[in-house]
């Protein structure tokens, strides 16, 4: 075909470009919808509690991932300074993924469990009284109060895209949320029992109050955690 | 308009504002609730305008149909406006970065989420405004045809920028999808799809109208940029919202397959968005300031498709050594290479162009700019494939040289080809004879690249020297650095960067001097600028 009949007929040009733009997309996405290794599920993995899941969602807000990736690349390096490479499953129920493509600041796909929980809090308020060489702004006001409109709406709007949430977990969601901060309450051992190893303890010093600090405390605390690697039999999972 | 249309217009938007409306007061959340408001605000004053122009007497049937030109006069100052917003936003953080105090510790005011104003305003609300604003010029031009559905083309116009409003308001109440560039949330998508459907039929149409019988090659550029972003904005913005009324919505895909529909997504809003749409602003600002024919018809056939092939398989080379399987970030890598080629095919007929008219250079600092543009595009082509390639991007990845990298193409290819634009279209839209004053575009163009060099060298610099630090072991077999020591070695660069940006920002703020002084009509008195050269020669 003569190209000069391409610039005459604009619907011409429109379709042969769309298509043209089409084929890459659909050969490298389409397939990591099925292939074994991009949707296995991997052992310990499991769906947000309602509180890391809105804690998930003010890391989101204020842009944490724009400066903190959660990705660790399988180099020496990187092993020894954050822990065990990443894998695709460990964020299966991110939506989005937040690989993140900057480090202004370290890794935190393994930030769960390395320092206390104070110690995120008070880095968290004022960066530079415990990391002095650190850029990072500070975020007193995440100690306000949690507000979420309809913490059930947000748990169903995850099933619907895949995540596998009880109906059990979606009708406690409410009192999920609040006992996962207050070890106290009557609904703390159900949190447990409903999300395997998730911590329950107030996490931002304020028992009375629960707060966004809360929140993104317990998010934090769970990142990298949930896979146990002294079993995880990573030949099984080459890529 | 007449007063059927008008009718029909205004109960339409009527409708919208009363459900805007009632959207706002049913809102879950502040941001949903504001950015109602901020619609019914928008259907308000459409509908004060849609009355006001309302014509009683009969349209004229005949008579030599005129260029919409008024649309491409607004088009300019919007991008001039968003311009220095943009590069404003990014001095700002990137001062945050060298002094964190600069965060006001504010939830307003932090760089994480003052980081999305700067890209979004930089590459859509600056680059998009260029590009509608050009391609309304450019279309009509080369297709002697005025746009067609004139209305329809200021809805776009205006639409676009109630899009900029949402996205820049949301991004400062905290509203984000979490993915870069395409940060804005559900509803705001929603509201741009619309828009740039119906940029896509204005465009399209006007290409069908024409009395030209070929399509002119910016054309391709333009239309292929246009429709690769629909599809692109379409399947990355798939979401579930929480609520019909809630600004929250969680993205359809996760983990590794949301990672390479976003950067499916990501890499093609620069290969389209930010290529493809400037390589048709470059196929005729470049010839028409040169006043030269494009160099090869026949190279921009081939670069032309190959580039839009070649492009979209390059995103997985974003995901290199992350869980992404190695066969994809192989074909991404594989890809980014051949890409190389067409990219400085295209290159090669920008510069080109100007064969038998190189000494302009020393007379025209406008097509310097142009010229300069394609020269950063140039490299800015050679070192993406560069960093594509997997063991470069192990040392390159999560560091400065990217964001040194992405700045060398935005500051040098993009920003400086929408300048040589609109000091080429500014006398011919408000019929001046000529610039208020070719001594400050000359003014410009060297405070801008002294700007985007110290930008570059300073972000090469500490992006090198960190990922060297990152994984540097001592003879024990230690690493040496912990990451805060890191950081500390970033400060002198992060404060040269910002003064580079500064730089920058100094030379948008003279353009726009020199605008205002020529759309007022003025003309600067002063040496031609071949004198000076010639004088210090």
């Amino acid at each position: 075909m003569n190209h000069g009949t391409i610039e005459r007929n604009g619907s011409l040009l429109l379709v042969l470009s769309l298509l043209v733009v089409a084929i890459g997309g659909l050969v490298e996405i389409a397939p990591l919808f099925y292939l074994e290794n991009t949707i296995e599920k991997v052992k310990g993995v499991r769906p947000y509690s309602p509180l890391e899941l809105m804690g998930q969602n003010i890391y989101k807000r204020e842009g944490c991932n724009l400066c903190h990736s959660q990705m660790i690349r399988p180099f020496k390096d990187e092993v020894e300074r954050y822990g065990h490479y990443s894998l695709a499953a460990e964020s299966m129920y991110d939506h989005p993924f937040l690989w993140g493509s900057k480090r202004t600041g370290p890794d935190l796909a393994r930030v769960g469990g390395r320092y206390s929980d104070e110690w995120h809090r008070e880095h968290m308020i004022a960066p530079r009284n415990l990391v002095p060489e650190s850029v990072m702004p500070g975020y007193p006001f995440l100690m306000q109060p949690l507000k979420v409109h309809d913490i059930q709406a947000h748990l169903k709007a995850n099933k619907l895209l895949g995540v596998p949430y009880t109906k059990d977990q979606i009708d406690n969601a409410a009192v999920d949320l609040v006992s996962q901060a207050n070890p106290d309450s009557d609904g703390a051992e159900d949190v447990e029992a409903r999300y395997p190893k998730a911590l329950v303890r107030d996490f931002d010093g304020k028992p009375e109050t629960l707060t966004e600090m809360d929140a993104l405390i317990a998010y934090l605390q769970v990142l990298g955690t949930m896979v146990d690697f002294s079993t995880y039999d990573a030949k099984a999972n080459l890529r | 308009m007449d007063p059927i249309s008008t009718i029909a217009a205004a109960a339409a938007t009527l409708l919208a504002i009363i459900l805007a409306l009632y959207s706002s007061a049913q809102a879950h959340d502040t941001v949903f609730a504001v950015h109602m408001m901020i619609f019914a605000i928008a259907g308000g004053l459409t509908l004060f305008f849609l009355i006001r122009n309302c014509s009683f007497t009969a349209v004229k049937a005949t008579g030599p149909q005129m260029y919409n030109d008024s649309i491409v006069r607004y088009g300019v100052i919007a991008t001039l406006f968003w311009g220095i917003v943009g590069f404003a936003v990014g001095v700002l953080i990137a001062s945050q970065l060298a002094f964190p105090a600069l965060n006001f510790d504010l939830p307003w005011t932090n760089f994480g989420r003052l980081r999305p104003l700067h890209t979004s305003a930089v590459v859509f609300a600056f680059c998009g405004n260029a590009l509608i604003a050009t391609s309304f010029y450019v279309v009509q031009r080369t297709c002697r045809t005025p746009l067609a559905f004139g209305g329809l083309a200021w809805f776009v116009f205006w639409g676009y920028q109630l899009f900029i409003v949402l996205a820049a308001t949301g991004y400062v109440l905290g509203s984000t999808q979490a993915k870069e560039y395409a940060e804005p949330e559900w509803h705001v998508d929603l509201w741009l799809t619309v828009v740039w459907v119906a940029y896509l039929i204005v465009f399209f149409f006007t290409l069908l109208r024409r009395k030209e019988p070929h399509i002119y090659v910016a054309n391709w550029f333009y239309l292929a940029f246009i429709v690769t972003v629909a599809m692109l904005h379409v399947v990355n913005g798939l979401a579930v919202p929480v609520s019909a009324f809630s600004s929250h919505s969680y993205a359809a895909f996760s983990g590794v397959q949301s990672a390479l529909v976003q950067w499916w997504y990501g890499h093609n809003a620069v290969g389209f968005f930010l290529t493809a749409g400037f390589l048709g602003m470059m196929y005729y600002f470049v010839p028409k300031q040169a006043n030269r024919p494009v160099y090869s018809y026949r190279l921009s056939i081939i670069h032309f498709w190959a580039v839009i092939f070649l492009y979209i398989w390059a995103g997985p080379h974003h995901l290199h050594y992350t869980a992404l399987p190695d066969w994809a970030q192989n074909l991404g890598m594989v890809f980014s290479i051949m890409l190389w080629m067409p990219s400085w095919g295209g290159m090669i007929n920008g510069l080109m162009t100007l064969s038998g008219a190189w000494d302009k250079l020393r007379t025209d600092p406008i097509l310097r700019m142009m010229v300069a543009s394609i020269a950063f595009y140039g490299m800015a082509t050679f070192e993406g494939p560069l960093m594509s390639i997997k063991a470069v991007n192990s040392l390159s990845h999560y560091t400065d040289w990217t964001i040194g990298h992405v700045h060398s193409g935005a500051l040098g290819w993009n920003a400086l080809v929408s300048f040589g634009a609109i000091y080429f279209m500014v006398p011919k839209l408000w019929s001046r004879k000529e610039l208020y004053s070719l001594k400050l575009v000359n003014w410009h163009f060297w405070t801008a690249m002294m700007g985007i060099v110290i930008y570059a060298s300073s972000m090469w610099v500490s992006g090198i020297m960190q990922g060297l630090m990152w994984r540097e072991y001592n003879s024990d077999g230690f690493l040496v650095y912990s990451f805060a020591e890191t950081v500390v070695q970033m400060h002198p660069f992060y404060v040269l960067r910002a003064a580079g940006g500064l730089m920058f920002l100094i030379g948008g703020v003279i353009m726009i001097y020199n605008v205002w002084r020529t759309i007022k009509g003025e003309v600067k008195v002063d040496q031609p600028v071949s004198q000076i050269i010639t004088v210090g020669a």
